[in-house]
């Protein structure tokens, strides 16, 4: 059994220890808001956070997670997560949507360390999150819209 | 996509039109499926309602709009929404006709039944094309006028009142005596009433959400994590996961496989060889990837393709320069004897996968007799045949649950149902009635073929000493998208898939003197359409060559354009808003240089002007691009704006460094590291403008595609004097 928290829930997980997080999130723990892209940590689609950092749940084996702390989109929330989805709401960011989650977990990783990004650091933090739908540009205008909720 | 099928029934479909006009304009289509010519009697509001019946049915008022007890109104879906705000747009239309309130509208995929939910312009139930919204206008808008009819009769009926005194807005139902009820209040009344065969519609000028950019109804769960909205996110209870091992070479087969070490994987249950390859099945998903990868497989490559790039490109160009079947008839050598300019270019295209964010994914449930499939279907009748053909069942038994689909850009949907197919192989093979869920890999994703076919072209083409084009020698060499499909009797016709040339043979451009012909080798790699499907290539080359022929006229190329553009009222006008609106001809800063395009497809018009800056080792950087549309009625401004933002985007990532190849015929990429897909930092600045229009509404999931790649390579040229023609830029280190 390997033990963690996600989502401020302790959880005990019975896989192999080099199961991918991401599999782990979803097919043990039924959180499926978590999604499958590439399999190699090019797409970004399962970012989550790991105490507190942004890390790519198929790059991640769980039994390197053992007592640690995971967040998901699931249960990622405070004011810069409101923030993000606020902003994501009023620009109207996804479309197909698949990557979203990603996004969203990314750019709210970004704006806990940095709550007035500039472009480059947008392009920094968000380089690594493929969106095949190409709404890159209102990412980016919605990164910045958060910044500016979070400073009320 | 299938918008061959459309043409003749568009305009009849996107208006309403008198039963004898429409008599005679069936007549004079009569070339055209039967399928489709009994599907046009258009909305089928009397049909059985059965479709909606989910679960809380209050009331099924029509098989599109269903509306809760509490006033939650259902529209139910009849198109896959795969990112293009398709679902938002069936809403809009719905909410627009029964004055609904916003907050209450949500949307449910409807299940595969051709009578009810057919594409009115493809006969199958299909999305594709860019044709939800122009099948839709009439058919959605004429549901929400019916449900309010109804509703405002049943208050009348419970009421005691005269029915035109009955007032629907905002939800809620009123009389001037102070009697009220919400629309969920009398939806049961309602439900048990017939539809009016034509409710009147609002005018243009009464409509309050149609043109205002209703709310996308998907986003604020898309901000939630979707979950459970996707494909790969439906777990039916005792499903088990299978990963196929498909073979390294299109056509080959397997010989044998060493299984031990996968199947010792903890969780794998079983390893089963299949005419779709090696099937691992486990408990869950890692386990059978991991237990694919240990797989000892032996192929029979006898019957495979074997050929690489390097061979089918040397092929190409070899036939480029023979004679080849004829899509446009005239003597353009002759014409071009009279030219005072002459351009000669030859393009090379790759093989392109559609990469769509979420890969493949099947849940299929076979009991022997019956099948349920989970999936993003995008062409649910079709779908639903051949699972019913591979299952030795017919298609009554196959149940279709569609899911959101994580993008597809045509690789959804496919004419032989390939993955389809592939699932129900799998359920045969596992041969019980547990639930069995199919996952593709990124690498299965990019190495499972369908591809945008390669294709070279060759183009001689000259301008005379008035400045005008004088002849055009045009030819393509491309596989068949369509040929030995369902769909080939509706657009292959003598030799020619007008899906190889089209976008080229019906060009706008008045120009005399064009020939275009045509050579279809056949090469072993499946292919599909793919975002835009001709106009991907076809675009580039005459919009690319446009420019040239201008170069080397010394013209203007925005004027240059104009003056071969007498006939098109439309095409001319979004390329001179596109072009005002992003100071065409005014300087620019230092390293910058502009390109521009326009191109018609799917029914729209789309001009872009591209901002170009290309650094020190020679790599293009988009830095900005002015978009100008004309899709006739904007039912949603914002969706056209984030539609032609995306098309232009997609488009970007293919030109800039996208290709798919092949080594002695093993693709050679496998993930996004050796497919590099558009990534933030490569994302242009876009501004959309729309022009106001009140033509019927056509499409934009497509359409912002094909004008990019040559507005691009037009900015490239103009700074660097080479034209861009061997795609990806990376080909000719121009990215």
């Amino acid at each position: 059994m390997i033990e963690f928290t996600v989502n401020g829930r302790p959880m005990q997980v019975d896989a192999e220890a080099d199961t991918p997080l991401l599999w782990v999130l979803r097919d043990h723990l039924d959180l499926k808001g978590t999604k499958f892209g590439c399999g190699a940590g090019l797409c970004g689609a399962c970012t989550v956070h790991l105490n507190g950092e942004p890390v790519r749940g198929c790059q991640t084996q769980v039994g390197d997670v053992a007592g640690a702390t995971v967040t998901t989109i699931e249960g990622v929330d405070g004011k810069v997560a409101a923030a993000v989805r606020q902003a994501w709401v009023e620009l109207q960011v996804p479309q197909c949507g698949y990557c979203q989650s990603g996004q969203i977990m990314s750019a709210t990783a970004l704006l806990a360390g940095t709550p007035k990004p500039g472009d480059a650091d947008i392009d920094g933090a968000m380089w690594g999150n493929v969106c095949r739908c190409a709404t890159y540009a209102r990412i980016r205008g919605a990164i910045h819209r958060a910044a500016e909720i979070m400073e009320g | 996509m299938l918008h061959y099928l459309e043409q003749p029934l568009r305009l009849a479909a996107a208006t309403a039109m008198s039963d004898t006009s429409r008599r005679s304009f069936l007549k004079a289509t009569g070339g055209i499926g039967v399928g489709l010519v009994i599907g046009f009697a258009v909305p089928g509001l009397a049909g059985p309602a059965r479709a909606a019946t989910g679960a809380g049915a209050g009331g099924a008022l029509t098989p599109f709009v269903r509306i809760a007890p509490d006033g939650t109104v259902t529209v139910i879906s009849k198109h896959l929404d795969k990112g293009q705000g398709t679902a938002t747009g069936l809403a809009t239309l719905v909410a627009e006709e029964l004055d609904a309130k916003i907050e209450s509208v949500r949307v449910e995929f409807a299940p595969a039944n051709a009578e009810l939910y057919k594409n009115l312009l493809f006969g199958v139930q299909g999305t594709g094309g860019s044709t939800a919204m122009a099948n839709s206008f009439q058919q959605y808008r004429t549901a929400g006028a019916a449900a309010r009819a109804m509703l405002r009769q049943a208050a009348a009926t419970a009421w005691g009142v005269p029915v035109d005194e009955v007032k629907a807005a905002d939800g809620m139902l009123s009389h001037a005596s102070g009697k009220s009820a919400g629309y969920g209040e009398m939806a049961a009344a309602a439900s048990a009433l017939s539809p009016p065969e034509a409710p009147a519609l609002k005018q243009p000028s009464e409509w309050r959400y149609i043109g205002k950019s209703f709310p996308r109804v998907d986003v604020p769960m898309k901000t939630q994590g979707a979950t459970g909205a996707f494909g790969l996110d439906v777990d039916i209870p005792g499903r088990i996961v299978a990963v196929l091992a498909r073979a390294p070479k299109f056509g080959a087969t397997v010989k044998s496989v060493k299984a031990e070490a996968a199947k010792a994987v903890r969780d794998v249950i079983d390893v089963r060889p299949s005419p779709a390859g090696v099937i691992v099945f486990a408990k869950s998903t890692w386990p059978a990837i991991k237990a694919r990868d240990l797989l000892e497989i032996e192929w029979d490559y006898s019957s495979a393709e074997t050929r690489g790039t390097a061979e089918l490109l040397a092929e190409y160009r070899d036939l480029a320069g023979k004679p080849g079947p004829v899509a446009r008839d005239a003597d353009a050598d002759a014409a071009l004897a009279g030219a005072k300019h002459v351009v000669e270019l030859e393009y090379s295209f790759p093989y392109l996968a559609h990469a769509p964010m979420e890969t493949l994914d099947v849940t299929i449930r076979f009991d022997g007799a019956k099948a349920t499939i989970w999936t993003g279907s995008q062409l649910q009748t079709v779908d639903q045949m051949v699972a019913g053909a591979v299952l030795g069942v017919g298609p009554q038994d196959i149940a279709i649950e569609t899911s959101w689909a994580g993008g597809s850009f045509g690789r959804r949907a496919v004419p032989n149902s390939d993955y389809i197919a592939e699932a129900c192989i799998v359920a045969k093979v596992w041969g019980q009635p547990d639930p069995v869920k199919v996952i593709w890999t990124r690498e299965d994703d990019l190495r499972g073929g369908y591809y945008r076919p390669m294709y070279v072209h060759r183009v001689r083409a000259g301008v005379g000493a008035d400045g005008r084009i004088v002849g055009w020698m045009h030819r393509v060499v491309g596989q068949s998208i369509f040929t030995g499909t369902a769909f080939e009797k509706f657009v292959v016709h003598n030799g020619i898939d007008h899906a190889s040339v089209e976008g080229a043979v019906d060009t706008p451009y008045s120009i005399p003197g064009m020939r275009v012909e045509l050579h279809t080798p056949k090469v072993g790699v499946p292919v599909l359409w793919w975002r835009s499907v001709g106009h991907t290539h076809t675009a580039y080359v005459m919009e690319t060559m446009m420019d040239a022929l201008a170069s080397a006229s010394g013209q203007d190329p925005v004027a240059f354009r104009l003056a071969h553009l007498d006939g098109d009222a439309r095409k001319a006008g979004v390329l001179r808003l596109a072009a005002e609106k992003a100071g065409w001809g005014s300087p620019l800063p230092a390293g910058r240089s502009r390109g521009i395009a326009v191109h018609k497809s799917f029914s729209s018009y789309v001009a872009e002007v591209a901002e170009v800056s290309i650094g020190d080792g020679g790599a293009v950087k988009v830095e900005r691009v002015v978009a100008a549309v004309d899709c006739g009625v904007p039912i949603n401004p914002d969706n056209i704006r984030a539609q032609i933002e995306g098309g232009i985007g997609y488009g970007l990532g293919a030109i800039l460094r996208n290709a798919i190849t092949l080594t002695d015929g093993v693709v050679d990429q496998s993930n996004f590291d050796t497919y590099e897909s558009l990534r933030i930092d490569d994302m242009p600045t876009v501004e959309v403008h729309i022009v106001p229009s009140t033509e019927a509404p056509t499409g934009v999931g497509e359409p912002g595609t094909p004008p990019i790649g040559p507005a691009v390579a037009n900015a490239v040229f103009a700074a660097k004097g080479s034209m861009p023609v061997n795609l990806p830029f990376t080909t000719e280190g121009h990215a």
